[in-house]
C-alpha cells in the first residue's frame, strides 16, 4: 500500500464536467435475519445500509470507505439493483430505479455496471475469456454480428492491455491481475456512464494494484466514466478519489473533498481510520499522535443508540447516547454526522 | 497433467472399459449370444442345468436355456432402464433443482418439502407399493415408478450447487449487465453444475440398474419372456446350491456393470473440472 500512498496525488485540478449523475437519497437496506423459505420466521433485520444519501458528479470518483460490515458494499449493490432497497431513491440521469420493473431497469443497466473485489469468482470459470465479454454485447444487441462482436472483444482487450490472443483462454489460465484486466474489459464493453468499482484491487499484489488503478484512471479520462470506488483501504481511496465518503454500520459519518478528509478530518471515527494508516516516514511515524478505537464494530442487528459510533468514540459525551447526530455542513462542501464537531 | 489426464485416470481406464463392454454386449447381443435366448431345447432333462462347459459357456438353466445368451440380452434391459430413467430423471430434478435455487422463497420451500415427502419413503417399499397399484406389473411400470421416486436426489444436487453459485460475483455480475434468468440458468450455473450433476447421474444409473433388478427378482419387473438380470437371478435362487452357475453369472454381470458406472462417474467428476484441461 504504501507504494500507493507515496506516488504524488490525483491531480486536483481536473474538475468534474458538472451535472449530478447519480443522486442517493435516504438510502435504507434492511435484511430479515432467518426466515426465507415456508416455514422460516424472521428473528430482526441487519440494518446493513441506514439512510445514506450522497450524489455523484458526472466524470467524477467517490470513495466510499468503511470497515467490513459497514454497509458500502451493500450501498453499491444497491445502486446496481442486485438488492432491492427496503426504502430511499436512487435517482440515475433522472430516474428513480427503485421505482422501475425489472423490465424497465433492463435498459438502464447498460450504463451502470460493476467490478468485483474477488478476479477468481467474478469470471465464470466455464466460459472464455472472449465468451465473457461478448455476452454483454451480444445480450443488449450492441454488436449483433458476431465477427464484429469478436473484433469489439479484442479491441476491449487491448484497451485494458490483455493481448487479443488470450481471448480463447480460460480465467484459471490467467493471473490474478489480468483476470481484474478482463472483469474491466467485461464492464467496459457495455459503454456505461457510471462504474461500482466494488474493492478492484483489494486481492491483488500491491504492485499489481497500482497498474490495476492507473488502467481505471486512463479508462475514465478516456471514456468520460464515473466511478464509485468501494474500499477499505484509505490509501487507494486517496489516489483516485476526488471526494470521499466515510461509512460506519450503515451511516455516512462524513463526506468530502479528498483534500479536506485527508488533511483535516472532522469526525472521529475519520481521525481514527486515518491514525491506522501508516505513515512511510520513521521519524514522523513515531511522533505522530495515535488514535486507537476500542472494541468492536457493534452488530448491525442491534445497532447501538444514539449516534451509532459513541460506544467506541473517544470524544463521546453522554448526549451522544440519545441523539442520532444529522450530517451537516460544517465547512462548505464538507459534511460530518457529529455533535461534537 | 499428464498424471491426470483421461487416459492416465484409473477409474475412466476401468469403469470405461466395463461399460463399453456392457453396452456393446447388449447392442451386439444378437450377434454375440451363440443360442437363441429362448429357446428350450427338446430332450429337456439332458440340457438342463448343464454347468459351464463347451458349447455352453455359462452353463444352462433350468429350462435348458443357454445363460450366456440370456446374460447378454438381460444387459439390454437393464442398461436400457439405467439410462433411460436417468436421463428423464435429470431432466425432471435440474429443472427443479434450478428453480429452487435460483429463485429461493416459496418456490424453493414447496418443492424442497415435496422432496422431503418423496425421499422420507423407503424407496423400494414404495416402489412395490406403488406397482401393487397397476393391474400388471411390468417394466413400464418399472419405469415409471423410478423416475417418480429417482429425480430427487439430482435435484437436491443441482439446488445445493445453484444456492451456493448464484452467489459467486460473475453470476451477479450477468446480472448487472442485464442478462436474462434463462441467460444465467443456461450459461453461468448449469455449465457449472455439471461435474456434481454427472456423478450424481451415473451413480444413478447403477442405482436403477439395482433397483430394476430387485423389483424384478420379486417378480414386478420384467415378465417372462423378457429377460432381465434380476429375473434370472430370482429363477437360479431355487438351484443355488445344487447349480449355482444359473444365479451367480447374472448377479455377477449386474455388480460388474454397476461398478463400471460407479467407476466411471467418479473420473469424470475429476476430468470434467477445467482446471484439469490442458
Amino acid at each position: 500500500m504504501t507504494a500507493l500512498a507515496a506516488s504524488p496525488a490525483k491531480a486536483s485540478d481536473r474538475s468534474p464536467a458538472g451535472g449530478v449523475l447519480l443522486d442517493v437519497r435516504n438510502l435504507v437496506k434492511h435484511f430479515p435475519v432467518g426466515g426465507g423459505g415456508l416455514f422460516g420466521r424472521s428473528h430482526g433485520v441487519i440494518r446493513a445500509v441506514d439512510g445514506v444519501s450522497f450524489s455523484i458528479q458526472k466524470g467524477e470518483t467517490l470513495g466510499l470507505v468503511g470497515e467490513s460490515g459497514s454497509g458500502k458494499t451493500t450501498t453499491g449493490r444497491c445502486i446496481l439493483q442486485l438488492e432491492r432497497p427496503t426504502a430511499g431513491e436512487i435517482i440515475f440521469e433522472g430516474r428513480d430505479l427503485t421505482k422501475l420493473s425489472l423490465a424497465e431497469l433492463r435498459p438502464i443497466r447498460r450504463k451502470i455496471q460493476v467490478i468485483f473485489q474477488d478476479p477468481y469468482s467474478s469470471l465464470n470459470p466455464r466460459m472464455t475469456v472472449g465468451q465473457i465479454i461478448a455476452e454483454p454485447l451480444a445480450v443488449h444487441g450492441i454488436v449483433p454480428d458476431r465477427n464484429a462482436r469478436q473484433a469489439r472483444v479484442h479491441d476491449l482487450l487491448s484497451r485494458v492491455g490483455i493481448l487479443p490472443s488470450l481471448a480463447d483462454r480460460y480465467p484459471h489460465e490467467l493471473s490474478g491481475g489480468q483476470r481484474q484486466r478482463v472483469g474491466v474489459a467485461r464492464a467496459l464493453a457495455m459503454e456505461p456512464s457510471l462504474i461500482i468499482c466494488d474493492e478492484p484491487v483489494s486481492a491483488l499484489d500491491v504492485s499489481i494494484q497500482a497498474q490495476i488503478i492507473n488502467l481505471l484512471e486512463e479508462l475514465q479520462s478516456e471514456f468520460h466514466l464515473t466511478y464509485l470506488f468501494v474500499a477499505h483501504d484509505l490509501s487507494v481511496v486517496r489516489h483516485i478519489s476526488d471526494r470521499v465518503a466515510v461509512m460506519y454500520l450503515g451511516k455516512i459519518v462524513e463526506i468530502t473533498d479528498r483534500q479536506a478528509l485527508y488533511e483535516a478530518p472532522l469526525h472521529p471515527y475519520t481521525k481514527a481510520l486515518l491514525s491506522a494508516v501508516p505513515i512511510p516516514d520513521p521519524a514522523v511515524e513515531a511522533t505522530r499522535e495515535h488514535v486507537v478505537l476500542k472494541g468492536e464494530v457493534p452488530s448491525a442487528l442491534n445497532p447501538p443508540s444514539g449516534c451509532v459510533f459513541h460506544p467506541r468514540c473517544p470524544i463521546a459525551i453522554e448526549d451522544c447516547k440519545k441523539v442520532v447526530p444529522e450530517l451537516r455542513e460544517i465547512r462548505p462542501g464538507h459534511r460530518a454526522a457529529c455533535i461534537r464537531v | 497433467m499428464s498424471e491426470r489426464g483421461p487416459f492416465r485416470h484409473h477409474g475412466v481406464q476401468v469403469g470405461g472399459a466395463l461399460v463399453g463392454l456392457f453396452v456393446l454386449a447388449a447392442l451386439l447381443a444378437s450377434w454375440l449370444a451363440p443360442f437363441d435366448p429362448h429357446a428350450i431345447p427338446t430332450g429337456l432333462a439332458a440340457a438342463s442345468l448343464l454347468p459351464p462347459a463347451p458349447p455352453h459357456a455359462l452353463g444352462t438353466d433350468a429350462l435348458g436355456r443357454d445363460l450366456l445368451s440370456r446374460v447378454l440380452y438381460g444387459g439390454r434391459v437393464s442398461l436400457l432402464v439405467g439410462v433411460g430413467v436417468e436421463l428423464v430423471t435429470v431432466l425432471i430434478g435440474v429443472l427443479i433443482g434450478l428453480i429452487a435455487g435460483y429463485y429461493g422463497g416459496w418456490a424453493d420451500g414447496l418443492l424442497m418439502r415435496v422432496t422431503d415427502v418423496v425421499m422420507a419413503f423407503p424407496s423400494l417399499i414404495l416402489a412395490i407399493g406403488l406397482i401393487a397399484v397397476f393391474e400388471k406389473p411390468g417394466l413400464d411400470k418399472v419405469f415409471l415408478v423410478l423416475v417418480l421416486l429417482g429425480w430427487t436426489t439430482i435435484a437436491r444436487v443441482v439446488r445445493g450447487e445453484v444456492l451456493s453459485l448464484k452467489t459467486r460475483e460473475y453470476v451477479q455480475a450477468a446480472r448487472a449487465l442485464g442478462v436474462g434468468d434463462g441467460t444465467i440458468l443456461a450459461r453461468h450455473l448449469l455449465p457449472n453444475c455439471l461435474a456434481p450433476l454427472l456423478v450424481a447421474a451415473t451413480i444413478g444409473v447403477g442405482g436403477n440398474m439395482v433397483a430394476e433388478a430387485g423389483l424384478s427378482f420379486l417378480g414386478l419387473g420384467a415378465q417372462a419372456p423378457t429377460i432381465s438380470w434380476g429375473a434370472m437371478l430370482a429363477e437360479g435362487q431355487t438351484f443355488l446350491a445344487s447349480a449355482p452357475w444359473v444365479a451367480v453369472f447374472p448377479g455377477l454381470a449386474l455388480m460388474l456393470a454397476v461398478l463400471g458406472v460407479n467407476l466411471l462417474g467418479d473420473g469424470l467428476r475429476d476430468l470434467l473440472d477445467p482446471r484439469f484441461k490442458h
